[in-house]
């Protein structure tokens, strides 16, 4: 078998990548370089005049209490997003594994959230816990609680966190499931004659050969809450109230195009460039190796 | 140790589909039984609800003195071997062993003592540290045996656990499986299509055709007085030839009888131009050959055009004949020949090819 293509002219090749390759440079590489040079510069509040400071708008980042914080709640974001739609994921998938009428609609059902586009999530969930609209609301403040995602900080980022989690369950949903039809009924059988009661069959048996999977959608729900909650976060709250809810990527976004620090901006995206470039060399590292057994 | 006795057990699936329609068997202390069938005729469906993997809808199954229908499978003490060895990928060849004793609370010494005596026996010593993925299929079935052996249950239950092998270890692991299983002395039920692999284990053979129990009993007993067509198709390869016994030929020579059909083993013929008294002779034409060294199979086809009979697994287009001869000497493709069965090797059957009928 020859598995090279051959190719008449040597332009017809470079002809049919050319349209890839333009929208790939266009749209990534020089945004990027864009960036890099960006972030080595400082600009005027006016816009009149261009310096360029070497590395200090990433010394000022550094030494920025409110870029700290920001670190710190992206990672504790991300941290909640990816457990708890992983854990509800896997819940639902080891039950939707089971044999059951109709098993095929729930499964159809569980992973029709994930077409939903992130800023649609957003406004989905305000509908439902906006504090004078929501439906949910009113419930929460008949049951007692003082419910204001729009005053309270704690409530915002639990709404966003809730959201976040909510949209990313389908597609953890199926990638479980894909995993659990993979593993052979008959070890899960084997396992209930060898006396394991279903919780412990969960612990050493799905779960040590559902870690190939488990790991690689740690990494696509870490990068997921990084990055893909902008919409989520734009609609919802705005990195309100005050400053709880401005995570890495919104930050970005507030600094640069609202706040008009463009120097600063461009510094924040290079760094997480080089977060999500190290996430992903993790990933490839790993996963493709399928480390765990 | 224990009796494994099955009373008119049923499995009817929630749609309708009845799948073991009233089985009733006895495996005694020690025995090895054997299920043997076709493909979808309920005998791993049976098994599985002796295991307690599926439910059962009717009747009994007892274990030991003790009706097993709603324990659960971890407490019915039994351990099975599945097709695919269903051993755990993750973990060690040792963990793989001690993971049943280990869930039942055993203590860690006595778990090493008995996994390192179940390894010993079956020469998986060298690789307790090793994963599944790095054994051989040979020795993933022992592993498999091994996990089965070190718990010490009551009765042991194998589906279909060597057709995963290439056929030379098969009828290594078939001897090493009976060995074994003899000197434990644990009631054992195999499940098999392999009819050769169920003639040579079995102490109790069952012969299953569409939910139903063919024939039960000793399996060259069964070999020899097969109780329907089905049986005497299915048990022995090349099988018995079927007849119908409307054929002038056959009935001109049978005498007047109630039997419909006429079955003879392709090792009871002759090629003789002699007719035994009260036996059987055929005229046929030879249209194949098929030479195994220390025998020969001939494919011959008789005159007369023959009815259809029994539809049954491994049934020979009709009105054709297979005759084993001993060593390579065959008559020649084309030529007419005659062959001849004592009275004693007839089998006569009714005409539905349910019952026997003792000549």
């Amino acid at each position: 078998m020859q598995k090279q293509a051959i190719f008449q002219s040597k332009l017809l090749p470079y002809a049919l990548v050319a349209p890839q390759l333009a929208i790939v440079l266009i749209f990534f590489y020089w945004p990027a370089a864009q960036a890099v040079i960006q972030s080595f510069l400082l600009q005027d509040a006016f816009g009149l005049s261009t310096s360029f400071v070497w590395f200090d708008n990433y010394l000022d980042l550094f030494s920025d209490a409110a870029y700290f914080e920001a670190i710190v709640r992206t990672f504790f974001f991300s941290f909640a997003i990816a457990v708890s739609s992983l854990s509800v994921a896997l819940l639902l998938a080891i039950m939707a594994d089971k044999p059951m009428r109709g098993g095929s609609l729930y499964r159809t059902l569980l992973i029709w959230p994930y077409a939903v586009a992130p800023p649609v999530v957003g406004v989905l969930w305000i509908f439902m816990l906006h504090p004078s609209l929501g439906v949910l609301s009113r419930y929460l403040r008949e049951a007692g609680i003082d419910w204001n995602p729009l005053l309270d900080g704690n409530q915002a980022a639990t709404l966003i966190i809730l959201a976040a989690a909510w949209k990313q369950i389908s597609y953890n949903f199926l990638f479980f499931l894909a995993g659990l039809a993979s593993i052979p009924k008959s070890v899960f059988e084997a396992a209930a004659i060898d006396g394991a009661r279903p919780m412990r069959r969960f612990w050493t048996v799905t779960f040590p050969l559902l870690s190939p999977t488990i790991f690689f959608l740690l990494v696509v729900n870490i990068v997921y809450a990084f990055f893909d909650t902008f919409g989520i976060i734009d609609t919802m709250t705005r990195g309100g109230p005050g400053t709880s809810t401005v995570t890495l990527v919104y930050k970005v976004y507030s600094d640069g195009l609202l706040g008009g620090n463009l120097g600063s901006s461009a510094a924040q995206s290079v760094i997480l460039m080089v977060m999500v470039i190290v996430l992903t060399g993790i990933q490839f590292r790993f996963v493709e190796r399928k480390v765990t057994y | 140790m224990a009796n494994v006795t099955l009373r008119n057990v049923r499995k009817t699936y929630p749609g309708g589909f009845e799948a073991i329609k009233g089985v009733n068997v006895d495996v005694g202390d020690g025995q090895f039984c054997v299920l043997v069938g076709p493909s979808g005729c309920g005998k791993s469906t049976l098994l599985r609800m002796v295991a307690g993997l599926e439910t059962v809808t009717g009747g009994e199954i007892d274990i030991g003195g003790r009706i097993v229908n709603q324990v659960e499978p971890a407490d019915r003490d039994i351990a099975m071997v599945f097709q695919n060895y269903a051993l755990y990928p993750h973990m060690s060849v040792f963990n793989n062993m001690a993971y049943g004793l280990r869930n039942r609370g055993m203590k860690e010494a006595e778990v090493k003592t008995r996994v390192e005596e179940a390894a010993r026996v079956l020469e998986l010593s060298p690789m307790l540290e090793r994963k599944p993925r790095q054994l051989s299929g040979g020795q993933r079935q022992r592993v498999a045996m091994g996990r089965a052996i070190v718990r010490q249950p009551k009765v042991f239950l194998f589906d279909e656990p060597l057709s995963n092998l290439d056929a030379k270890l098969r009828i290594a692991m078939r001897v090493e499986i009976r060995k074994l299983q003899r000197r434990l002395n644990t009631t054992s039920i195999y499940v098999t299509h392999d009819q050769l692999e169920a003639m040579t284990l079995a102490d109790v053979l069952v012969v299953m055709n569409g939910g139903q129990v063919e024939q039960v009993g000793n399996p060259l007993a069964i070999y020899e007085k097969p109780a329907t067509t089905f049986v005497a198709s299915f048990i022995g390869a090349p099988p018995m030839n079927l007849m119908s016994i409307r054929a002038e030929e056959i009935k001109s020579q049978l005498g007047s009888t109630e039997a419909g059909i006429l079955g003879i083993r392709p090792e009871d013929f002759v090629i003789t131009d002699q007719t035994p008294a009260g036996g059987v002779a055929l005229p046929l034409t030879v249209e194949a050959i098929e030479r195994v060294g220390a025998e020969t199979f001939v494919y011959g086809t008789r005159q007369q055009d023959e009815q259809r009979v029994a539809a049954t697994p491994g049934e020979l287009p009709p009105g054709e004949v297979i005759v084993r001869i001993p060593g390579s000497e065959a008559p020649p493709i084309g030529e007419r020949i005659r062959v001849a069965a004592m009275r004693a090797k007839l089998h006569l059957f009714s005409g539905d090819g349910r019952t026997r009928i003792e000549a």
